[in-house]
């Protein structure tokens, strides 16, 4: 991590309980302007919870977020969301300009116009120029993942957070999906949070892995990932570096497990 | 070539089994005539004298019709929306609130068991015999299939919908309208439904209990003067109001939940 960067969202003692079951047990973290960060654990570790108190779906039990070094109450509009299930996540009665445009309803300051270009020019990052006028139901996964992807980025964050994004995808898909969003990411100048549980995509995609334990969970590891910032599906997971990365992130979730 | 065939015969089917009905019908009281069975021609005609016999300038529509039908359509469908507008309101209010569900589905349970009809002489004792008192009791009779259906739809709308709207930080009125009623909206549809038909029974039997006018009226003095050609043309046309009433609705929801169709059709 460069540490001349300001921390842009920082994660001090996070914690989380259901009852008395501690699902997440005092986490830190901090993100610096413009990383690609990718979260992998054990299935069972507190992923999804951590990000979904993150996007201020849930009240975490304990614990101070801050953003841009001041201390936040409510989680603050610059965070966007992509979740797993794609299909649930778009409305199925709007179509693929409405998905994109509604969350931007309520930004004010924008004119009509100025929202339909930003729908517009989301759509044309993710390649589905053209498709306005559909309804989610009639694209295929991959492609209404592609718009849940533009919804968040046509919301201008400064921070996206991504839940499993390409786990229901088939694999040539998945792939696709992953070079588009690293595309995506060099473009727009954001922040990107990204949770999996494959240790491959969290390698391939990031530049820094923050490995987590088994419940109550806890960042076990923050492991830098040096590999050339430009990646390629074939190229890249072909390098010893590559492999070397996977391996120490399995041994560590392995570790944990056993 | 073959799906004009297709369609010919999806429309044409109907019609053929509902004319053969009719002859049957019509073969039968002939060779078998019967004082309480009349004819369907007859039948017809007793409909055409008593409400389509009227002056051109009024679309041949009798003074009967406009002092019989008239008010039984408007107490129809005047007591069906107020049901739906209040089924839908409180299905909202308690479909969004748990808590508040919790407390009062033991009563709702209770409630929505008791059969329409034994309410009626309390309406009488509360609303006296006019106008008021039969929209109220259609309107009641309504609520019930409306208001359980909507707290389903309103209840079940995804977790992810919902997440979705609050992570991107959708206002809560923009939430209700954009999110969670379109959502909750094929449920709304068919508690609509179901209220439409229970509308029509409930309209009839408040007229025949207390009225002076309405087709629950006429039927019951078709039957008390042994006209019965008379009696039996109300039964048809109730049954042609309530065919119209759901042809009606069915084409509201075929363009309002068109995206529902189709989504689910693609999965």
């Amino acid at each position: 991590m460069s540490g001349s960067d300001r921390p842009l969202l920082e994660v001090r003692e996070l914690r989380h309980q259901y009852g008395s079951h501690e699902v997440i047990g005092g986490i830190n973290l901090s993100l610096t302007p413009g990383e690609f960060v990718a979260i992998v654990g054990p299935s069972g570790a507190g992923k999804t919870t951590l990000l979904r108190t993150l996007s201020g779906l849930l009240r975490p039990t304990s614990g101070d977020i801050f953003m841009h070094g001041e201390k936040v109450d409510s989680v603050p509009s610059e965070l966007a969301m992509v979740f797993q299930d794609y299909s649930r996540s778009l409305f199925p009665w709007m179509t693929v300009a409405a998905n994109v445009n509604f969350p931007l309803r309520r930004m004010r300051q924008l004119s009509k116009a100025e929202r339909a270009e930003r729908v517009r020019e989301s759509l044309e990052s993710v390649g589905l120029a053209g498709t306005e006028r559909k309804y989610p139901w009639q694209l295929s996964g991959g492609m209404q993942q592609r718009v849940a992807i533009a919804r968040a980025l046509a919301y201008r964050p400064s921070v996206l957070l991504m839940d499993e994004p390409f786990a229901s995808v088939d694999a040539q898909t998945r792939m696709d999906l992953e070079d588009l969003i690293l595309r995506v990411w060099e473009t727009h100048p954001m922040t990107v949070l990204f949770v999996t549980h494959d240790i491959d995509e969290s390698v391939y995609l990031s530049q820094r892995v923050l490995v987590l334990s088994k419940s109550p969970t806890r960042v076990v590891r923050d492991i830098a990932v040096p590999l050339p910032r430009a990646r390629d599906q074939f190229a890249t997971k072909a390098l010893p570096e590559f492999a070397a990365l996977r391996e120490e992130i399995a041994g560590h979730i392995l570790g944990r497990t056993t | 070539m073959n799906s004009v065939a297709n369609r010919v015969l999806r429309v044409a089917l109907p019609l053929i089994v509902l004319a053969a009905v009719i002859g049957i019908w019509q073969l039968v009281t002939t060779l078998a005539p019967s004082f309480f069975f009349p004819t369907a021609t007859r039948i017809g005609d007793a409909i055409a004298d008593l409400y389509f016999s009227g002056p051109p300038e009024h679309f041949f529509l009798s003074d009967a019709f406009f002092s019989e039908v008239v008010p039984s359509l408007a107490r129809l469908f005047s007591g069906w929306a107020l049901g739906a507008l209040v089924g839908i309101i409180l299905g909202f209010v308690v479909g969004l609130l748990p808590r508040v569900a919790g407390y009062v589905d033991p009563v709702l349970q209770f409630l929505r068991s008791v059969p329409p009809p034994v309410i009626i002489p309390l309406y009488l004792i509360l609303f006296g015999i006019g106008d008021e008192m039969k929209v109220l009791f259609i309107a009641t009779g309504v609520l019930w299939p409306v208001l359980l259906n909507t707290i389903d739809g309103v209840r079940n709308v995804p977790t992810t919908q919902l997440d979705t709207a609050q992570a991107f930080k959708i206002r809560v009125p923009d939430r209700l309208l954009h999110v969670v009623l379109p959502a909750a909206l094929p449920k709304i549809f068919a508690g609509l439904t179901i209220g439409v038909a229970v509308a029509i029974v409930v309209m009839v039997l408040s007229e025949m209990f207390a009225a002076t006018n309405g087709i629950g009226y006429m039927l019951l003095q078709g039957q008390r003067g042994f006209r019965f050609p008379d009696m039996w043309g109300e039964v048809v046309l109730l049954g042609i109001i309530g065919f119209l009433f759901n042809t009606l609705l069915l084409f509201v929801e075929h363009r309002v939940l068109k995206w529902h169709r189709q989504s689910k059709g693609t999965i």
